[in-house]
């Protein structure tokens, strides 16, 4: 790729080390299309070679070259503003020239990489190499992506989320998922209760809701996604009944809860409940739920090595996860899980529901109209139009 | 398997699964009757109301009502409450002009359509918890007469 560049410049070609026995990770690109590229974690070394293609017998005259490790986040709407996260770079060759088939090797020694490659609807995180060639008018640039994920271990604390809601005098359920924190590999086990059935519900449905929030104050965007949605009831229930949920994640397109990524964006998921009466009402409850990276089995032999390594090194910087407690522990040290560290103080057992105003067209079913004995609901506007 | 097993449950009593269920709310809109002659002729409708729900004061009842009042109850819900209320059946307006073939807004066929919107009207409104609120549809529906000048508010105390 050559920027103003007056002919052909040199083909840049960059290799990382071990990428053909390293993992590939599969990301979205914005157009849609699926790519396969080399996954890192966090601390690992990131280390390969560049190789600059020029025709035998000719050289390149320039004024430096570098190579650059990137973290950046892109926000579709504000293209011009990449904030840079990371940047690591080594300067490669002084300004002279450049010779056939010239090989420069690099390497960044475990690079902090604290968030996961994110492709959104409206914002991305990337991690590259770039290596750049100066000229006096002009820079060419070849880059090379790489995709990270955050692995993080089962956390300490883990409640079920289990509330009652309703509508004063109309509905009271009570709902209980075992678990407020999900791996993505994991199940949802539940069940709904009912206690006070007085309205005619046609049917309950369950849907996996993604919200991805990017921009601060009055310019918040949320981009709701329904991820996965199914009928878990079908008919009217009485007073005493459970209904039963399950629902494995594993199926599903899923990336772990992000929290205001370097400040920039957001992603949080929601299970979304919601009863149908015979009129087409909508009763919906929404919650919270937090997903985390679990760490693959294949990878725990090389997890380990790595962990060796560091132990050696005793750097105390470096985050690795450990396995699953029911398994023979690698790590003789507690690590403390990154799920733990977030800002929730107690399990999620009284959380409300954060509703935005385009779902609360519908009716929500929050414990505080229960305490309040207050009716504050709205109509789905489909219904009645 | 362990990790997918159901959570326990608590068993339903027998009294709770074989009890008549605690939504039963029946709303009809028949006997369409056209009073007076010439003129001053009007049509009213049966609204019959059958229900369990505790909100509703008597639990069956029967009034009479003509277009005019469905055209208040909705005007009245559409200010107070927060609710989109659904459409009435069309006022018709063409039908009330003179030299027509047919009986205008007294046509059997006119009325029918007119009762079956307004069964679908009410029926969507009063099952609504919100309109179920609303002092005005209870007065629609079970008081014998409605009074226009009574003080618009809430069935239960809102906090």
């Amino acid at each position: 790729m050559s920027f103003f560049g007056f002919g052909a410049g040199p083909d840049i070609e960059i290799t990382l080390d071990g990428e053909d026995s390293r993992k590939k990770a599969v990301v979205r690109t914005e157009g849609g299309k699926q790519e396969a590229y080399p996954l890192y974690l966090d601390g690992e070394t990131v280390s390969g070679e560049v190789k600059m293609n020029l025709r035998k017998g000719s050289k390149y005259e320039h004024l430096g070259v570098k190579v650059e490790l990137l973290g950046q986040i892109e926000v579709y709407y504000d293209r011009g503003n990449q904030d840079c996260f990371l940047t690591l770079h080594r300067e490669l060759a002084r300004p002279g020239d450049l010779l056939p088939n010239q090989i420069f090797k690099f390497e960044f020694p475990n690079v902090e990489k604290p968030y996961e490659t994110y492709t959104g609807a409206n914002v991305k995180l990337r991690y590259i190499i770039r290596v750049s060639i100066s000229k006096r008018l002009s820079l060419i640039v070849k880059e090379k992506e790489f995709v990270v994920q955050t692995l993080a271990q089962y956390p300490d604390v883990n409640n079920s989320i289990k509330m009652e809601v309703g509508i004063e005098d109309c509905l009271h359920i009570e709902f209980e998922y075992n678990r407020s924190k999900y791996h993505l590999k994991d199940v949802i086990v539940g069940k709904i209760y009912f206690l006070l059935v007085r309205i005619k519900i046609k049917h309950m449905e369950l849907a996996i809701i993604k919200r991805e929030t990017t921009g601060t104050g009055p310019n918040t965007v949320n981009e709701n996604e329904t991820i996965a949605k199914f009928e878990i009831m079908d008919g009217a229930p009485v007073k005493g009944e459970s209904i039963p949920i399950r629902v494995f994640l594993s199926g599903y397109d899923l990336t772990p809860t992000m929290r205001d990524v370097n400040k920039k964006f957001s992603v949080r998921y929601y299970l979304n409940l919601v009863l149908v009466d015979e009129e087409e009402r909508r009763y919906f409850k929404q919650q919270e739920i937090i997903l985390w990276r679990k760490m693959d089995r294949s990878r725990k032999t090389f997890q380990a090595e790595l962990q060796q390594q560091y132990k050696e090194m005793q750097n105390p910087n470096i985050q690795f996860s450990s396995a699953d407690p029911s398994e023979d522990a690698l790590s003789a040290e507690n690590d403390e899980s990154n799920l733990t560290n977030t800002d929730e103080t107690s399990p999620i057992t009284n959380g409300k529901s954060g509703l935005e105003s385009e779902s609360s067209a519908a009716i929500d079913i929050t414990d505080e109209e229960l305490v309040n004995g207050a009716a504050a609901l709205q109509l789905d506007d489909d219904v009645e139009g | 398997m362990e990790s997918t097993r159901r959570l326990n449950v608590k068993k339903q009593t027998l009294d709770d699964a074989y009890a008549a269920p605690a939504n039963f709310l029946e709303i009809d809109v028949i006997n369409p009757i056209t009073h007076g002659i010439g003129n001053k002729r009007y049509t009213d409708y049966e609204v019959r109301l059958r229900t369990n729900l505790p909100v509703f004061r008597v639990k069956e009842s029967s009034v009479r009502r003509r277009y005019s009042d469905f055209e208040w109850l909705r005007g009245e819900l559409e200010r107070d409450s927060k609710i989109v209320v659904p459409p009435l059946p069309s006022k018709a307006w063409k039908r009330q002009l003179p030299f027509r073939s047919d009986d205008g807004i007294y046509d059997e066929d006119f009325i029918e359509d007119r009762r079956k919107g307004l069964e679908i009207f009410v029926n969507k409104i009063a099952g609504h918890p919100l309109a179920q609120n609303e002092k005005c549809l209870h007065m629609f529906l079970q008081d014998p007469v409605i009074d226009k000048n009574y003080v618009p508010g809430k069935m239960r105390n809102v906090q």
